[in-house]
């Protein structure tokens, strides 16, 4: 049986920039992309910091990461994460959804495709296991953003 | 010439003291000929951001696991794997990790399964080890590559199948997993599938032992005293029991059974690896729900 096709959809350019920067170097040196990107995760505004109970937990993380989401009367979607400094993973998982996501328009954020952090190759450098938090961070954005609108 | 243990009183009293080490005595034997440091962590890039000098990294999901089947590596690969981290099969290994040493304890089981014969744990951890302010760097060894005999997995004793599992029903098992994934109700959570099972609960018969009871507030594991007030006075195990562990996937229960079998001296504990996502994915293996052990009917 053959797939649905579907019409191939663009990923936000900043997104489309990671997806090329993972896809082009080999395992040892996503996982070293990964860490940088760790490391650049912006630190949590005021109005959040120390205010997890107005952010989400994604529980599909191995660590706690809290999320939360501001769609703008522009509908323009900012992100906010916070993860510890033990978790780098999953600082580098939020880092890649802020770097790629933050900024852009609601529409444009519901229509990346689900599964479009395959295309980043990091199933073989930290195991589709870990990547699991990944999906169901986009997916808790989305939600959230679907329901901001 | 083999590497001395460490005679820290505190260890003196576990079974078998020889598979722990302190960040004491870590920090003096450092570098010395015929010890090897590993790093084993949840977060794969935990290590990359700063270990202990002189560590390598032996990551259990990438390194440990057959990339194909739901296994581990076998003798070809583990021997390889081994020589290229420059561990001998004489080499003392002594393995930390992050939370609570839940995944260098994995790892130690597995090199276990390989009967490396010299395998530690840091008590206390890489939490530990950063706590106290000792050093850490980002500088990656790269050790010579050295010969590790390629030497068969052993299953048949520290771990147990799920055919097994289930001749052992009536005999002591630990559920090492949380509260809520021991009743089963963390499957019906609204809007949010839990990962694997599609069935919620426990082995009948599982006692509840979290993981976590066995570790201190610093990381360290708990005294003898403790540990003996949690799994034999509280829980009624016996050093003499048979007694089989798991969790989800078989990393939390690799704890338990650290403890059991080298902390307490249990003589017969397994671990079974394939665990919830194995067994609350059968068809027609017994569960039970809720806080109670439950009996197989």
């Amino acid at each position: 049986m053959r797939p649905t096709v579907t019409a191939p959809v663009e990923l936000p350019p900043r997104l489309a920039e990671l997806v090329d920067d993972f896809s082009g170097v080999g395992v040892k040196d996503r996982l070293q992309l990964l860490l940088e990107l760790s490391e650049e995760l912006p630190a949590l505004p005021a109005k959040y910091s120390g205010h997890r109970e107005s952010m989400e937990q994604v529980h599909e993380c191995q660590t706690p990461l809290f999320l939360a989401v501001e769609v703008d009367p522009e509908h323009t979607v900012r992100l906010f994460f916070d993860a510890p400094l033990e978790a780098p993973t999953t600082r580098g998982f939020a880092s890649i959804m802020h770097t790629g996501l933050d900024g852009e328009s609601a529409d444009t954020v519901l229509g990346v495709p689900n599964d479009f952090y395959l295309a980043l190759g990091l199933g073989e450098a930290v195991s589709p296991l870990r990547l699991r938090g990944m999906a169901a961070m986009l997916a808790r954005i989305k939600n959230q953003v679907r329901s901001a609108g | 010439m083999p590497v001395p243990n460490d005679t820290n009183p505190k260890l003196a009293a576990y079974a078998h003291p020889e598979r722990l080490v302190t960040t004491d005595w870590l920090a003096e034997h450092l570098g010395e000929p015929g010890l090897a440091v590993v790093e084993s962590d949840e977060d794969v890039l935990l290590y990359d951001t700063g270990h202990i000098p002189g560590s390598v990294k032996v990551d259990w999901h990438t390194e440990l696991n057959d990339p194909v089947t739901r296994d581990y590596v076998n003798g070809t690969r583990f021997a390889e794997l081994l020589g290229e981290k420059g561990i001998s099969r004489d080499t003392t290994v002594v393995i930390y990790g992050d939370r609570n040493n839940w995944w260098a304890a994995y790892a130690l089981w597995v090199f276990s399964l390989f009967g490396h014969a010299d395998v530690r744990l840091l008590d206390g951890g890489r939490a530990k080890w950063v706590a106290e302010g000792r050093e850490v760097t980002r500088e990656v060894p790269t050790p010579a590559t050295v010969d590790y005999p390629v030497v068969e997995r052993d299953d048949s004793v520290i771990r147990a199948f799920k055919d097994e599992v289930l001749a052992h029903l009536g005999q002591p098992l630990v559920d090492v997993r949380s509260p809520g994934e021991y009743s089963g109700e963390l499957l019906h959570m609204p809007d949010y599938p839990q990962e694997g099972a599609v069935r919620g609960g426990h082995i009948p018969g599982a006692a509840s032992v979290p993981w976590a009871r066995a570790a201190a507030e610093d990381a360290t594991f708990k005294s003898r005293d403790d540990l003996e007030a949690i799994y034999q006075q509280e829980q009624g195990l016996s050093p003499t029991d048979e007694v089989i562990a798991y969790c989800r996937i078989g990393e939390r229960s690799s704890h338990t059974w650290f403890v059991l079998t080298h902390l307490l001296g249990f003589a017969h504990v397994r671990n079974y690896d394939g665990s919830w996502t194995e067994w609350g994915n059968s068809v027609r293996v017994p569960i039970a729900t809720g806080t109670e052990r439950g009996s197989v009917k």
